[in-house]
């Protein structure tokens, strides 16, 4: 079981819900989990070939889960997971 | 100018009072200032509230480059421009303002779209640089080339309420160089995925935040007072009021300064960003003339506007509303005997919508206005509201 914090451009395939407690072991489960509670979320968080894509960074805690265990980082209760993706506005 | 070369006015030493009697920052952190040249890209959103801050705290040299002209659309959070300046070049009318804010700052204005073939030596001959741009080529243009030159390039990014802010290939005092774009993140999303701001908004105040924020960055590196944000990367969710700031690391296959680096010289961005994929298959093109001349013709067709609602009550031009999110919803409505034009306001949601139709509903009689209702503005009926 983790937090997730869902970021606002992706609320809209998550019924606009910003937290969900997901009932996970790892990081790789809790995607696994939410790409099927939330199928239209999938197409963002990983590429065809099933890979976490390389524009959405996920931190488990404070940290980027490349610099722990990739997907097999092991998460409890108390771990708060944060989607990030990649934006790029600002100028217009 | 070297710092034991500047001298304050007694006008200057008035307005900065309130920095020097910090006893952290000092008269020593605002000759530093002063001495020191910035580059702002980009004078929109972000770099308006940072343009302004930088010129009040007395950076000495600003550098903006913007190729746009300001627009009515641009006032609900462009904060630099007013309604006498629509139309004028960005550049120019920033420079009147800030001048007026602060006599004692030269400005450097570079009108010019940045690009692979312009980006190092607009860049080269300033300290550091704030990135205000709006679009992922951009951004990792911005980025190699600060890489490149070995300039600290202050991040800073916005998306609906969503916030981000990072300062990338920092230098510390003991010399460890600190991460940047491509580590956080190695490529963009492909296009379409992920809407733009002029597609999915922005809530004003928050490139007023974040470009604050920057600018607080900026002046930090200047001065070397405090920590700046590297190896950090700050995310503001507005709608909330929650931010977090997370640790972030150079990694080894980064291709401009991991381990093996492969790229030595800007390269094409707008390729890297997959805007030139050819995968997909193009769609048929009608230009705003061709469109009036139909219509002046009576050509038997129909033109179908897929924007919002709320963009059609400022200006349409004829065509039936029916927003991009609800057009598989409504393709039962679409003529298949008449040719039909879609529209959108510059023709990234029109086109979506013909792939859709295309797709799904095996259309064949679709036509995308080139530059949408912006383009027929623009062209045949310049009366009407732009926005």
């Amino acid at each position: 079981m983790a937090i997730v914090i869902i970021p606002t451009p992706l609320r809209k395939f998550t019924n606009q819900t910003a937290r969900l407690q997901v009932e996970a072991g790892t990081v790789g489960e809790i995607i696994e989990r939410l790409t099927l509670d939330f199928p239209e979320l999938k197409k963002h968080l990983l590429d065809p070939q099933g890979s976490l894509r390389s524009f959405v960074n996920i931190f488990a805690g404070d940290d980027d889960i490349r610099d722990l265990q990739k997907e097999k980082t092991p998460v409890n209760t108390s771990t708060v997971i944060s989607i990030v993706p990649a934006i790029a506005g600002g100028n217009h | 100018m070297a710092i034991q070369d500047i001298q304050f006015s007694k006008e200057e030493l008035a307005r900065y009072n309130r920095h020097i009697i910090i006893p952290e920052f000092g008269e020593e952190s605002q000759l530093k200032l002063k001495a020191a040249k910035v580059l702002i890209i980009g004078s929109g959103g972000l770099g308006s509230p940072a343009l302004l801050y930088l010129t009040a705290a007395g950076v000495g040299t600003i550098g903006i480059v913007d190729f746009d002209v300001v627009d009515d659309s641009n006032l609900q959070r462009q904060v630099l421009f007013d309604i006498h300046e629509i139309g004028k070049p960005k550049v120019e009318a920033a420079k009147r303002r800030l001048e007026a804010l602060n006599p004692h700052v030269h400005f450097i204005l570079h009108n010019t779209h940045i690009n692979s073939g312009n980006a190092l030596d607009i860049i080269k001959d300033y300290d550091v640089v704030a990135d205000g741009t709006d679009n992922f080529p951009t951004r990792y243009l911005v980025n190699d080339a600060t890489v490149l030159l070995d300039k600290p390039n202050v991040y800073g990014s916005v998306f609906q309420f969503e916030g981000q802010v990072s300062v990338f290939n920092y230098v510390s005092s003991k010399g460890e160089r600190g991460p940047n774009y491509r580590d956080l993140y190695p490529t963009p999303p492909p296009p379409g995925l992920v809407p733009s701001c002029a597609e999915g908004g922005v809530l004003g105040v928050l490139p007023g935040i974040i470009g604050s924020l920057q600018a607080l960055e900026v002046i930090k590196i200047i001065t070397g007072v405090g920590e700046p944000l590297s190896n950090r990367f700050f995310t503001f969710d507005a709608l909330n009021f929650e931010n977090r700031t997370f640790n972030i690391k150079r990694r080894e296959d980064n291709p401009l300064n991991g381990l093996n680096p492969t790229i030595h010289e800007l390269i094409d961005y707008e390729q890297f960003c997959g805007m030139r994929a050819v995968e997909e298959k193009p769609v048929k093109e009608i230009t705003a003339r061709d469109l009036y001349d139909w219509q002046v013709k009576g050509k038997p067709f129909k033109l179908i506007d897929v924007r919002e609602p709320s963009e059609y009550k400022i200006v349409q031009i004829g065509g039936e509303l029916i927003p991009l999110a609800k057009v598989s919803d409504h393709a039962d409505q679409i003529p298949r005997d008449i040719d039909v034009v879609v529209h959108c306001k510059a023709g990234v949601r029109s086109l979506k919508a013909i792939r859709e139709l295309e797709e799904k509903f095996g259309f064949s009689n679709l036509y995308n206005l080139k530059g949408g209702i912006l383009a027929y503005i623009d062209q045949v009926q310049p009366e009407l509201t732009r926005y």
